[in-house]
């Protein structure tokens, strides 16, 4: 299980309503419903993903999040998550808005941007970074909309969303430094939010 | 093709009719007072009858949906390619019964069958069946076999209608509904479709108002004609490219014999047209187009669909298929998001398939492992 997912779990009540947006092979999904006893239902836009997610028993949505998720009603899910997904939309702050609507709260994680290996890498060699973590081309790579911690930061105010809570994964032994400075040692940013005043 | 010594196929099958002597009211308000049901099971019903999966057929279909009822058959039932040992519905787990639909014209009761009251058979005279009839019919099958719960009621296109109307009919009798190619009603452009296929059927001279039966007659034009048009919509535009393209079957375009040339879709849509005469009922036909028609599960909701949805508990599946003009993926999504929106759990996907409505009867990339794998969860 990836990190950013052990600590998206300790967010999630028992028995709640989650959405997963991207939900992929459904791993993390079917994990919630075995120990939380979560009710989920997965979004995913690949059919091959989504028949590997239906065969752990899930339910799972094949839809496109980019053109919008207006079929959803507000509130009903308590949690709404997107897991490094966020860099792959054409209209990321759109989704944004349709999770804190849809979801009581919303866990979003992404790759930091702002990481200072991407910072040294384009410093430099002046180059688009690449790496294990972000291993495609800038000119052929699904990650089109990448953020820095201040980036989204900035964006959720803008857009009326509170950040209830954040938390960071680290390389290795740099989890200290991601935590004091994130948006330079975060290499993937986890942030719990509901709609201000909602 | 599975044959019928294969691992996949459910091998020799022997139909058989379940008679039923209460009479049954109808949607229309009018009362059988006794109808038959013919049928076809496969796989073995567990001791606490848990394993039980209804199968409804579309506009055209029977109760042969899989195996042979010969060695001499050429083909299999409608449906083998997800009904068998291992395959999607897989008879090695589930028992599976498969029933021509009350108002058929290959065995139950309907249209041809005789009318107890005058001697003949009902001709246009048989009452107009609905999606809630056949429901009903079902379930007293059901419990004519020892069934109280089906672990699955299934269907395609007019079949994912009747699989739906069972959710809302009878949340207590069903795990799960799968709805394959379907609608929660028809469109305006649906039920002109029928309406012009009802129309080759009337314009027929040996049509006689339906009363054909006792003249010897068989308006096999007007029916055949009906089945081109049906057809016809059944297949999307690039699917028939890919199988007939401008390709001619006789003749030459150069020749001076115009009226020689013949295209491999005009061969093609003849066969099935002349095809289909021979072997259903133009009375039939006219009764599940107009079943087809007036269905709308909304329909005592004022057309909310979330409203007509919110007492079903079974889950569900729903597969649509992108080239499907004549059942479209927006009219399946729209009921996947009614039921989201009630919170009820529903698998949906969008099978990318050139073969049009027919695509859930064939194996198109991706359709049957996903239908596997959600069945994996059915009797469980």
């Amino acid at each position: 299980m990836r990190l950013d997912l052990t600590q998206i779990k300790r967010w999630i009540p028992k028995g709640s309503r989650v959405l997963d947006l991207g939900c992929g092979d459904g791993e993390f999904l079917a994990e919630l419903e075995h120990e939380l006893e979560v009710s989920g239902t997965g979004l995913e836009i690949d059919l091959h993903n989504l028949s590997e997610a239906v065969a752990k028993g899930l339910s799972v949505v094949q839809q496109d999040m980019d053109a919008g998720l207006p079929n959803f009603p507000d509130n009903s899910f308590d949690t709404v998550v997107m897991a490094h997904a966020l860099q792959v939309l054409h209209r990321p702050h759109r989704v944004l808005e349709h999770m804190v609507r849809i979801g009581g709260e919303a866990i979003v994680t992404f790759p930091n941007f702002g990481h200072w290996r991407c910072r040294l890498y384009l410093g430099l060699r002046g180059r688009m970074p690449v790496s294990k973590v972000m291993p495609y081309s800038w000119y052929d790579t699904p990650n089109i909309h990448f953020c820095t911690v201040k980036d989204f930061e900035h964006l959720c105010d803008s857009l009326d969303i509170e950040l209830i809570a954040k938390d960071t994964v680290g390389g290795g032994s740099s989890q200290i430094l991601a935590r004091l400075w994130p948006n330079a040692f975060a290499v993937t940013a986890i942030y719990r939010l509901r709609r201000r005043g909602g | 093709m599975t044959g019928v010594d294969s691992a996949g196929s459910v091998g020799l099958v022997i139909p058989f009719v379940e008679v039923f002597e209460e009479p049954l009211t109808l949607a229309c308000g009018r009362t059988l007072d006794r109808f038959e049901l013919v049928l076809e099971t496969y796989g073995v019903l567990n001791a606490d009858a848990s394993n039980a999966i209804l199968i409804c057929h579309a506009l055209s279909g029977n109760h042969h949906a899989a195996g042979f009822h010969s060695r001499d058959e050429r083909k299999p039932g409608w449906w083998d390619v997800a009904i068998g040992p291992g395959k999607a519905i897989d008879t090695d787990r589930f028992f599976v019964v498969s029933v021509n639909n009350l108002g058929g014209c290959h065995g139950s009761t309907g249209p041809a069958s005789i009318n107890p009251a005058t001697g003949s058979p009902w001709g246009p005279d048989f009452p107009q069946i609905q999606i809630d009839d056949w429901v009903e019919s079902q379930r007293r099958l059901a419990q004519r076999l020892g069934i109280s719960r089906w672990a699955a009621v299934i269907g395609g296109s007019l079949g994912g209608m009747q699989a739906l109307q069972w959710a809302v009919s009878y949340p207590d009798w069903l795990d799960h509904c799968v709805v394959l190619a379907s609608a929660p009603r028809l469109s305006a452009q649906n039920i002109a479709f029928n309406e012009i296929a009802r129309h080759a059927i009337l314009s027929d001279p040996d049509w006689l108002d339906g009363h054909y039966y006792q003249n010897d007659r068989i308006p096999e034009k007007g029916l055949g004609l009906a089945r081109m048009v049906g057809h016809l919509t059944y297949m999307s535009a690039d699917g028939m490219s890919d199988k007939f393209g401008r390709e001619l079957r006789e003749g030459s375009l150069g020749s001076e014999e115009s009226d020689a040339v013949v295209f491999q879709v005009e061969s093609y849509l003849r066969y099935q047209g002349a095809q289909f005469s021979t072997r259903f009922d133009a009375n039939t036909y006219m009764l599940m187009t107009r079943a087809l028609d007036f269905f709308d599960i909304s329909r005592d909701h004022d057309g909310d669909l979330r409203r007509a949805l919110a007492n079903t508990t079974a889950s569900f599946l729903v597969l649509s298929f992108s080239s499907d003009w004549r059942f479209s993926p927006a009219r399946s999504q729209e009921l996947v998001d009614a039921l989201l929106a009630e919170g009820k759990p529903v698998t949906y996907a969008d099978i990318e398939a050139n073969e049009g409505h027919d695509s859930f009867l064939i194996d198109v990339p991706g359709y049957l492992p996903l239908f596997t794998a959600y069945m994996a969860r059915v009797g469980c």
